[in-house]
């Protein structure tokens, strides 16, 4: 496309944090109607740079032009009165107050009053123009997660955004719910906003975004003019500083069955129910479970995990019945857990990373007796994991909280792995990471599954289950609508049956 | 302009300088009350200093005082690692005052009859605490506000056994009879008041660091405290962590109060604490939650008490000001306790 003047130019910034760069001499311009992806691995510096563009941080130098001119922008409000508006991936809503309350916070009204009028108006306006339309009144707490993201946003452009960035912003939504907000970025920039796109996944940077700016180690790593023409594996080599080979699968052999559910149905507690569900897994076998968020994925991970009693069915761990639904009962037959929230039920953030290693096995002997615990064995194993699974952290007393999510994920899987667990239930496994950290944890799943465990992931990322999976079970509404071998199956296919159509 | 920046890290070193930068900005915004009140400030705080730490009858009285406070900080320091918001350490610390008397009144050998009044006593403590705990965990209800209420329910319950049953048939004043002279806790050091109870404080700020530190019940308040939900994922049974959290706290504070009565007041009154149990908060705070810190702090916080006394006799300042000061260091440490999490950065105004 032509080049206008650009909406925002960001000229050799750095910001350094103690003895880390985060961004080094990064220059970046986005044009009116453009919409630029920038892409890196975890770690790479595109949070710390757009926090500088939003004012978050005061950059070690270099200058921001918002339309050709310099402007210092001290804090979010003066990237708002610049026109910029960040939809960040933790959303910053008001759960309790209405969709309108959300967008008129900081809005002054006229003389000390709501203009409640005005809002409804706007809202409506702005909804007709991206089809981006929300019910003004709903409080947040009752919309989902892509309703929530849409809300911000909208807030953005009610406050008069000409240049939008969005922060993984698909890291949240479901496949329908992406195709959706893709539609809205685009008719955004057909109209002259700038947007910038932060994403480590290719294939939707490709489909999307008109240029790329790619950083690695807080530099710019290298720019891609033509993503839509690009490979996505080109892209990753800028990414990584090396080619990204998928890890190899070997043959599938299968043993005899460590998970059984027979026919597991529960109570409408939070969310949706599971509704007489049956599967089993064998050793040495991964099996996908398919399904669009929200049909009872989670109960049945909380099932499994011993979090929740089922109120009718039985459960089998490596040939044991589950009698008592408790997580310390099924973890001592031998199921290990990679949880899908990381930060919220997996790690406690605040504690020594050491901490949350032996969390789960703090009672056995490895790392207590007599109710005393064994500081040098915590610490030990703790040590060893990180080395054996290269977590990147200063050392095992560090803050969990401090590490970057792709090193933190290591760290759930270390815990689990390195007890041997007959059967690993994993949900969203790589939700988050970028291709490096996704890649490891890929081949540690096979390797798992070499040595006879036998794996249940539950993912919405189909291609990631078709590339793992053996077997790919399809939940809709409660219930496993079918299992089809991953030779049989396809994206299509199990997007249909995703949909509750028959296999 | 000044502008908060979020910490990557907090340095090590902050666990000791935030207590000290908290009570040095104390020291100073309090020095203008003093200003205020007629008085030179040095000399004020001179004479407060001399009075609490200034000499060695002064330490011990000073220690007397601080020992209450080290079993409620512990106990609030305990019960806060775990986000069992106990408010109610001087309900529990009423609790334990009144049981150990009831025990120590009954004749008996006196190792015997102080070993009773302390286990009493805690148990008195556990028991109150008890209640709040059971209500969050079974009912959801707010901890903070029925461990608070609850403080004046005991006092008001004590209240009426002491202008009751237990009213003093001689004088007609509202004090229990005292308890028996064998159950009096040994004095240490003659001619002082630094009574056993004092080397039982002493020694219960390490065991309970040790507890939270290097036990799987500590392990398990720890993480409950910072993700409850990580920590039921994990294979821990939160609800009995709350509970055994609430009977250590409540113990503890309970045991604050067996100390007041068999080491310093020996019978019960309406004012047998002073607020020890909501000074065990600040005193918490300031230790940043870590039971070895509770030890100084207790003696900062009774340092200022008995110092303020002495100094309100000496220059006419108001001894309330040790009130003020205990409120202003639980805000100084409060704002104290943001540097951990943020730092301040400079920048240029916006154009």
């Amino acid at each position: 496309m032509s080049t206008p003047a650009p909406l925002i130019e960001m000229r050799g910034i750095s910001k350094s944090f103690g003895a880390v760069k985060a961004n080094e001499a990064v220059d970046l311009s986005v044009a009116p109607g453009e919409i630029l992806g920038l892409l890196g691995e975890n770690g790479a510096g595109k949070t710390t740079l757009m926090n500088v563009l939003f004012g978050a941080y005061a950059p070690d130098a270099g200058e921001i032009l918002v339309q050709g001119r310099p402007l210092a922008i001290n804090s979010s409000a003066d990237a708002l009165a610049a026109g910029i508006g960040m939809v960040h991936q933790h959303f910053h809503l008001a759960p309790r107050l209405s969709v309108l309350e959300n967008l008129l916070i900081g809005i002054p009204g006229r003389s000390g009053r709501i203009d409640r009028a005005g809002g409804v108006a706007r809202l409506a306006e702005i909804g007709r123009q991206h089809g981006l339309t929300l019910d003004p009144d709903l409080p947040v707490s009752a919309l989902s997660v892509g309703e929530q993201q849409r809300l911000e946003i909208v807030k953005a452009l009610f406050r008069g955004a000409r240049l939008l960035i969005l922060d993984e912003p698909t890291a949240v939504l479901a496949p329908t719910e992406i195709d959706g907000l893709f539609s809205a970025l685009r008719s955004m920039a057909a109209q002259g906003l700038g947007i910038i796109f932060i994403s480590h996944k290719l294939n939707e940077v490709r489909a999307l975004t008109h240029r790329c700016v790619v950083l690695r180690h807080g530099r710019v790593a290298g720019r891609v003019d033509a993503p839509a023409s690009t490979t996505s594996s080109e892209m990753a080599r800028l990414m990584c500083g090396h080619e990204i080979v998928p890890p190899a699968r070997g043959p599938s052999m299968p043993g005899a069955a460590v998970l059984t559910l027979d026919g597991i149905s529960t109570s409408h507690h939070s969310g949706m129910a599971l509704r007489d569900v049956s599967l089993s897994v064998r050793g040495g076998e991964i099996l996908g479970i398919a399904g669009v968020s929200g049909n009872g994925q989670r109960a049945l991970a909380e099932v499994i995990s011993g979090v929740r009693a089922p109120d009718a069915g039985k459960m089998t761990i490596a040939g044991k019945a589950v009698s008592r639904f408790s997580p310390s009962t099924v973890q001592a037959l031998g199921l290990g857990r990679i949880p899908e929230d990381r930060m919220t039920t997996g790690l406690v953030t605040n504690l020594p990373l050491a901490d949350s290693m032996v969390l789960p096995r703090i009672g056995t002997a490895a790392f207590s007796r007599n109710g005393l615990l064994k500081p040098d064995a915590i610490r030990a194993f703790a040590e060893a994991q990180i080395k054996a699974y290269d977590i990147r952290c200063p050392g095992p007393m560090t803050r969990a909280g401090a590490l970057s999510g792709g090193n933190l994920q290591k760290a759930l899987l270390a815990r689990e792995l390195a007890f041997d667990p007959k059967v690993l239930i994993v949900s969203q496994p790589t939700r988050g990471l970028d291709i490096g950290a996704a890649r490891f944890i890929h081949e540690k799943f096979l390797d798992m599954r070499a040595k006879g465990c036998g794996i249940i992931v539950i993912g919405e990322d189909l291609e990631e289950l078709l590339m793992l999976s053996d077997r790919i079970a399809v939940m809709y509404e409660g219930r496993i609508v079918g299992t089809l071998d991953s030779a049989d199956a396809s994206v299509a296919r199990l997007g249909l049956m995703m949909t509750g159509a028959e296999a | 302009m000044f502008r908060l920046e979020a910490r990557t890290s907090t340095p090590a070193w902050f666990n000791l300088a935030l207590p000290l930068l908290a009570i040095g900005a104390t020291l100073i915004l309090c020095s203008g009350l003093i200003a205020l009140a007629g008085a030179g400030v040095v000399e004020a705080y001179s004479v407060m200093f001399s009075a609490s730490l200034g000499d060695s009858y002064a330490v011990t009285e000073t220690l007397v005082r601080a020992t209450p406070m080290i079993f409620t900080g512990l106990a609030v320091a305990v019960a806060f690692r775990a986000k069992f918001w106990n408010i109610g350490a001087e309900g529990q610390l009423l609790a334990g005052a009144v049981a150990s008397c009831a025990v120590g009144a009954i004749p008996m050998p006196g190792p015997l009859a102080m070993l009773l009044m302390a286990l009493a006593g805690g148990a008195a403590g556990a028991a109150v605490a008890l209640i709040p705990a059971t209500l969050r965990v079974k009912f959801r209800v707010d901890d903070v506000v029925s461990s608070l209420l609850l403080n004046s329910v005991i006092f008001y319950a004590l209240m009426a056994l002491i202008e009751g049953p237990w009213k003093d048939s001689f004088s007609g004043y509202p004090i229990s009879p005292p308890i028996e002279d064998s159950a009096n806790f040994p004095v240490l050091i003659e001619g002082t008041r630094l009574h056993l109870g004092v080397v039982a404080a002493l020694v219960a700020a390490p065991l309970i660091w040790f507890v939270v530190a290097r036990t799987t019940l500590g392990f398990r308040i720890r993480v409950t405290g910072e993700n409850p939900e990580a920590a039921r994922y994990g294979g821990i049974n939160v609800e009995r962590v709350l509970i055994s959290t609430a009977l250590l706290s409540g113990a503890l504070a309970g045991l604050a109060g067996v100390g007041e009565v068999g080491g310093v007041h020996f019978q019960v009154m309406s004012d047998i604490s002073p607020g020890y149990g909501y000074s065990g908060i600040v005193v918490a705070m300031l230790a940043r939650l870590n039971p070895l810190g509770v030890v100084p702090a207790a003696i900062f916080l009774a340092a200022v008490m008995t110092g303020a006394e002495a100094m309100s006799r000496a220059t006419g300042v108001p001894a309330f000001l040790s009130e003020v000061i205990q409120g202003t260091a639980l805000l100084a440490m409060l704002v104290a306790l943001l540097f951990t999490a943020y730092r301040i950065r400079r920048v240029g105004a916006a154009r």
